[in-house]
Order: C-alpha cells, then sequence, then structure tokens
C-alpha cells in the first residue's frame, strides 16, 4: 500500500512520445500522469497498441532515439529521467529501476551463461570483484527460486525452462535492489501455473524489499490478483485509474466496461439449455496512433457515446462521484476521462 | 558418399569431353603403334567403368595416378601447387574480413546513413563485378601505370617475404574483394538483426555501458554465424581462384587443372578436381565442428 510519509517512488507527469514511422507521426502515448509509491503496485492495463509497452521503454531511454521523441517528466526519486544526461541514465538502469519483459525466451542473450549475465548487470553498478559478484549472483538465484543457483549460473539461457528464465530476469532486474520494478507483460508468456509462480514471487520480493511496481498487463485476472491501483490505457492515454476495487466493481469508463464485459464470469447463471451468456466485444478495432480522432479517443468505438462533446472534445480524467463504500482516502481518487460516465 | 559422387561425376564428365588425351601428348606425327603403346600404358583402351574402378580404387589408397603429360605422380604435381593456392586464399579471406567486419559493423549502426550507402554502393560492386576483370584493372593500375607492384608471379614465403608480399597484395585483393563485400552485407544484416533482438535491450536495461553492451551482446551474437558463412567463402576461393589465378601467373592448383584441361591430362585434372571437393568437404566439417564449440546452442 501507498505509504503516505515517503514521496512517489515514480511521479510521470504528461509523458508524450512520437515515434517516426514510414506512415507518418505515431502518436503513441499522449500525456499520461500517474505515480507509483513505495511498496505499491500499479497496473497498466488495456489492448495491444494502447501505448503501455512503449511508455515505460521511454522512462528508461530504451526506445531508439533517431525514431523516438519523449517529453514530459518522469521523477524517480526526485530525479528526471528524461532529462537525464546518458551516462547518468545508464547508472539509475538496474539499481533505480529494473525491467522485465514479456518474453523470457528471447530476452536473455542466447550465448552467454546465466552467471555472466547476472555478474556484468551487478559489475556495471558496484565495484565488486568477479568472486564476489558471482557469489551475489548464486544467491540472487537462490531467492527468486531457481532449484541448484550454483549450478545455474553455468548453465545457458537454452538449458532453462521458460519460467526458469524469467526467474533468471527477475534475479537480473533485483540484482541492484532497485526502488522501481517495470514488469512489461512479464508473465504473459508463461503459462498459468507458472504465472502464478512469478507473481507471487513479485509479491514477496516486494513486502520484502518495499519496491514500487509498475505492472503492465492485459490480463484483468492478473491485475486483480497484484495490483494496488489500475490505469487503464485506450489510445495512448489514461482513460480510467483507481483503486482496484473502484476500477474492476465500479468502471466509469465505457472502454473499461467493455473490457470487463469481455471476461467470462464464472459466477453467471447458465442459461436453460446449458448455454453461457454471451461474452460482449468491445466493436472495431483501436484507432491507429498515426491517426488518433479528435475529441475522445474512444468515440469511435463507443457503444454509449451521445454527448455533443465526444467527437470535438478531450474529456478530461474527473475524479468520479464515490459510491458510499468508498474507503480509500482522498489521495486515491478514481478517475475516469470521459463525457458518458455515471 | 559425397565424395564418390563427386569422383563419379568427374570422371564421367571428363570422358565426355571431346579430345583424345594420346594424341595430344603424341603431337602431331606418331605411329600407330606408339599410339596404341601409349593408350595402353595409361589403360585408355579398357572400358570406361574398368577405368574408374580402377582409378577410383588406386584414389582411395592415395594414389591419383601420373600425369600424361609429364609422367609425374599427381599427387606431387599438387602438393608442389597446394601453397600457392593456400596461400592467396587464405590472404583473400583475411583481407575480405578485415573489409567486411568494420564496413558492415559500421553500416549497421548507422543504418541509411552516408557511410552505410557508400558500403552499400561499394560491396553491390563488388559483387557484382568479375575478379578477372578486377585482376586485370589492378594489374593495369598498379603494375602498369604506376609501377608499385609485380604484375604477376610467386614467392614463396621462405625464400624472400618482402616479395612474397608484394606479390601477394594484388591476386589478394582481386579474389578477396568478391569474398568481403558478400561478407559485409552478411555482417551488416547481422548486427541489424543482433541490434534489433530483446536480449540487448534487457542489457541496455541493466545498465551496461554501451561498449559492453555492443561487444558482449550485438557484436558477439552477429559475428557468430559469419564463422559459417567465411567457412563457405574460404571453400569457394580455394576452388574458385582460377581464373584470378592465371591472369596473375599463379601457380596453384586453379592453373594446373586449366593445364590439365587443355592438354585432356586426365588423371591431373580428375586429381585437380576431386581435391576441390574434398577441400569443400572438410572446410565445411572444420566449420561445423568449430561452431559446435563456440555456439552453447550447439554443444551438447
Amino acid at each position: 500500500m501507498s505509504g503516505s510519509m515517503a514521496g512517489p517512488v515514480l511521479e510521470v507527469d504528461d509523458l508524450r512520445v512520437q515515434l517516426r514511422t514510414p506512415r507518418g507521426t505515431a502518436h503513441v502515448v499522449n500525456g499520461l500522469s500517474y505515480t507509483v509509491g513505495p511498496g505499491e503496485t500499479v497496473a497498466v492495463v488495456g489492448e495491444s497498441g494502447s501505448g503501455k509497452s512503449v511508455s515505460v521503454l521511454a522512462l528508461l531511454g530504451l526506445l531508439p532515439p533517431r525514431v523516438a521523441t519523449v517529453t514530459g517528466r518522469a521523477l524517480l526519486e526526485g530525479e528526471d529521467l528524461l532529462a537525464m544526461s546518458p551516462e547518468r541514465l545508464r547508472q539509475v538502469r538496474g539499481p533505480g529501476a529494473g525491467m522485465v519483459f514479456q518474453d523470457p525466451m528471447t530476452s536473455l542473450n542466447p550465448v552467454l551463461t546465466v552467471g555472466k549475465q547476472i555478474v556484468e548487470g551487478l559489475r556495471a553498478h558496484a565495484d565488486v570483484s568477479k568472486e564476489a559478484a558471482r557469489r551475489r549472483a548464486a544467491e540472487l538465484l537462490a531467492e527468486v527460486g531457481l532449484p541448484d543457483p550454483e549450478g545455474a549460473l553455468d548453465r545457458y539461457p537454452h538449458e532453462l525452462s521458460g519460467g526458469m528464465r524469467q526467474r533468471v530476469v527477475i534475479a537480473i532486474a533485483l540484482s541492484n535492489s532497485p526502488s522501481l520494478l517495470i514488469a512489461d507483460e512479464a508473465t504473459t508468456a508463461l503459462d498459468v501455473t507458472v504465472q502464478a509462480q512469478i507473481i507471487d514471487l513479485v509479491e514477496k520480493l516486494q513486502a520484502d524489499h518495499g519496491t514500487g511496481v509498475i505492472w503492465i498487463t492485459h490480463d484483468l485476472g492478473v491485475v486483480a490478483g497484484i495490483a494496488d491501483r489500475v490505469l487503464v490505457m485506450y489510445g495512448g492515454r489514461c482513460v480510467e485509474d483507481g483503486t482496484v476495487d473502484d476500477v474492476l466493481e465500479r468502471p466509469a469508463h465505457p472502454y473499461t466496461r467493455g473490457l470487463l464485459g469481455s471476461l467470462p464470469d464464472l459466477a453467471a447463471p447458465v442459461g436453460p439449455d446449458g448455454e453461457l451468456p454471451d461474452l460482449t466485444t468491445v466493436p472495431g478495432l483501436p484507432p491507429a496512433p498515426t491517426d488518433l480522432p479528435t475529441g475522445c479517443v474512444f468515440w469511435p468505438r463507443c457503444p454509449v457515446r451521445g454527448d455533443a462533446r465526444c467527437e470535438t472534445e478531450q474529456p478530461p480524467l474527473v475524479v468520479v462521484p464515490r459510491g458510499q463504500k468508498g474507503h480509500f482516502g482522498p489521495e486515491l481518487p478514481h478517475r475516469a476521462a470521459t463525457w458518458c460516465g455515471g | 558418399m559425397v565424395l564418390a559422387g563427386v569422383s563419379v561425376l568427374v570422371f564421367s564428365l571428363i570422358h565426355l569431353v571431346k579430345g583424345d588425351p594420346v594424341r595430344r601428348a603424341l603431337g602431331t606425327r606418331y605411329s600407330q603403334e606408339a599410339y596404341d603403346a601409349l593408350r595402353a600404358r595409361n589403360g585408355l583402351d579398357l572400358p570406361l567403368v574398368e577405368q574408374y574402378f580402377t582409378w577410383a580404387g588406386r584414389a582411395l589408397t592415395g594414389d591419383l595416378g601420373v600425369s600424361f603429360r609429364s609422367g609425374e605422380p599427381v599427387t606431387t604435381l599438387i602438393a608442389e601447387r597446394l601453397p600457392a593456392t593456400l596461400t592467396l586464399a587464405l590472404a583473400a579471406i583475411v583481407l575480405a574480413l578485415l573489409i567486411a567486419v568494420p564496413l558492415g559493423t559500421i553500416s549497421a549502426l548507422r543504418p541509411r546513413s552516408v557511410v552505410d550507402r557508400i558500403a552499400t554502393v561499394i560491396s553491390q560492386f563488388g559483387i557484382s563485378v568479375p575478379d578477372f576483370w578486377l585482376a586485370i584493372v589492378l594489374i593495369l593500375v598498379f603494375a602498369g601505370t604506376l609501377g608499385w607492384l609485380p604484375s604477376g608471379g610467386y614467392v614463396p614465403l621462405t625464400e624472400n617475404p618482402v616479395e612474397w608480399a608484394q606479390r601477394l597484395i594484388l591476386p589478394a585483393i582481386a579474389t578477396g574483394v568478391v569474398s568481403g563485400s558478400v561478407l559485409t552485407r552478411f555482417v551488416r544484416s547481422s548486427v541489424l538483426e543482433a541490434l534489433g533482438s530483446d536480449h540487448v535491450r534487457t542489457a541496455q536495461a541493466k545498465g551496461l555501458p554501451t561498449r559492453q553492451v555492443f561487444t558482449w551482446h550485438v557484436l558477439r551474437n552477429a559475428l557468430l554465424p559469419l564463422v559459417t558463412v567465411t567457412g563457405v567463402q574460404l571453400a569457394y576461393l580455394l576452388s574458385g581462384v582460377v581464373v584470378v589465378e592465371i591472369v596473375f601467373s599463379w601457380p596453384g592448383l586453379g592453373q594446373l587443372a586449366l593445364q590439365a584441361v587443355e592438354a585432356r591430362d586426365y588423371p591431373v585434372l580428375q586429381g585437380a578436381v576431386l581435391l576441390f571437393a574434398l577441400v569443400f568437404l572438410v572446410i565445411n566439417l572444420l566449420v561445423d565442428l568449430l561452431y559446435t564449440r563456440i555456439d552453447p546452442r550447439i554443444r551438447q
């Protein structure tokens, strides 16, 4: 939960990312603002192409500079990531923010041993001997639950299963005790049992170290399991944010409602012929970032559009009127950007 | 297996070619007795199948027969010529790598930049231009007009290292440029591919210095497949330097093979072609073995 004493680990303010593409400038992230407190998990959800991954890659300067233009402010423990020198940014990658990527089959170097890949990360930030770094690497592998951590140091990624590789990637991300951990679809490529293990692992490590976590996913089941707060992205904008309970139980944005409606509800009553209730879908496709609609980004697909401003004016994020059950303090408002809420 | 197939093919093709080696060897004026005697001595009067098995059987024991023309054992002739060809091929491949690795890497690091475009044009040129044409141009310019280097010939390294090097430069360029161009294109795409791979992003995300990311996560991965392609190029050079050897009067296997064709000197030609095939196989085997040593994914 968010500690009210210490300041936020990460404070993103009006983050915008434009990518130059052959089809014109793609406005991938358009004015994203959020904070992550110490020990807090913020889930970022949205469809493919909603700008989730790009928004975090931009924070750490991992987008190709020839293609990407990043503006805004992103304070990591008070220091602006977007204004840093390349060398300072390098120092922050690792000890400041660690990152776990989507596909453990490709995110490790296939021709270097696991040990080498952890050790080089440790030695890039601390003046430690190879032997000491190796011992620390074995400890890290033990911490993320890899059997035979000593032996695993000399294994190559292809000798490990997907789940084990993702543990190695997590060990690398945590090796410099970052204050922020970014998990970009970290469990998407894994099967469900392994997914649950990885989530447990991150929660445990987070509890032990007080790390702030950004968990990017399109899996709302994962969100319910891991997040304190949820940020729903659509067309590169935050269309709704709030606590998990608020957003998942009382969604205010038509898009969020559509997302939740597209999940099977195991508790729903079965029809007279044993039929399951139909899943709702959100009709249409997400907008192309090279050609975003004016007004509300969601209006072309919106099932309830009806306000005159939908097509012309972009709705601001405003606090959703709270039901009587709202039990979080005013520092955790539930907001949505829509003309058609309520 | 492959070698056996090649031997049959070589043998049949050579014997299909018109022209009588005996008549060639005897010149214009000879008696029928002399003709028959020479024919019998070389076994050319026997049925073709029998000739093949006799030859192939001896070849297995390392005996490739004797030259019709000089009467010397083919193995001796080949052994005499091998060092020159090896020298040229190795020099060419080293030169090719010296061009390809830096040029391909720079191109990949700055795609569509001026350097990349220039490199593309040069390597396109290198791939397209025939090596004998390049050889002649090099001779005209550096041996002729400028007079900096000798136009041909070969001196063993042990005899005179300076002259060895001087005489090696032009033929090495003529043969190396083509391979260098092919390898440049390969290095460029290989480095580009490595640059875009997920593990490079992981390496950056853990805060490695740029140089370290490049050496350990881009270049190392990109150059692994280069071993295979270099091996193929080397095999190609060893067996493909025929024309360049002739332009530079380089006393190598290519020249030997060509002379053998002209003289219908079957044993020498068969021996040379068989050796080319053997070289190709051996190099491919070596590359495969080497690859299992350097790529942990293949190592067991």
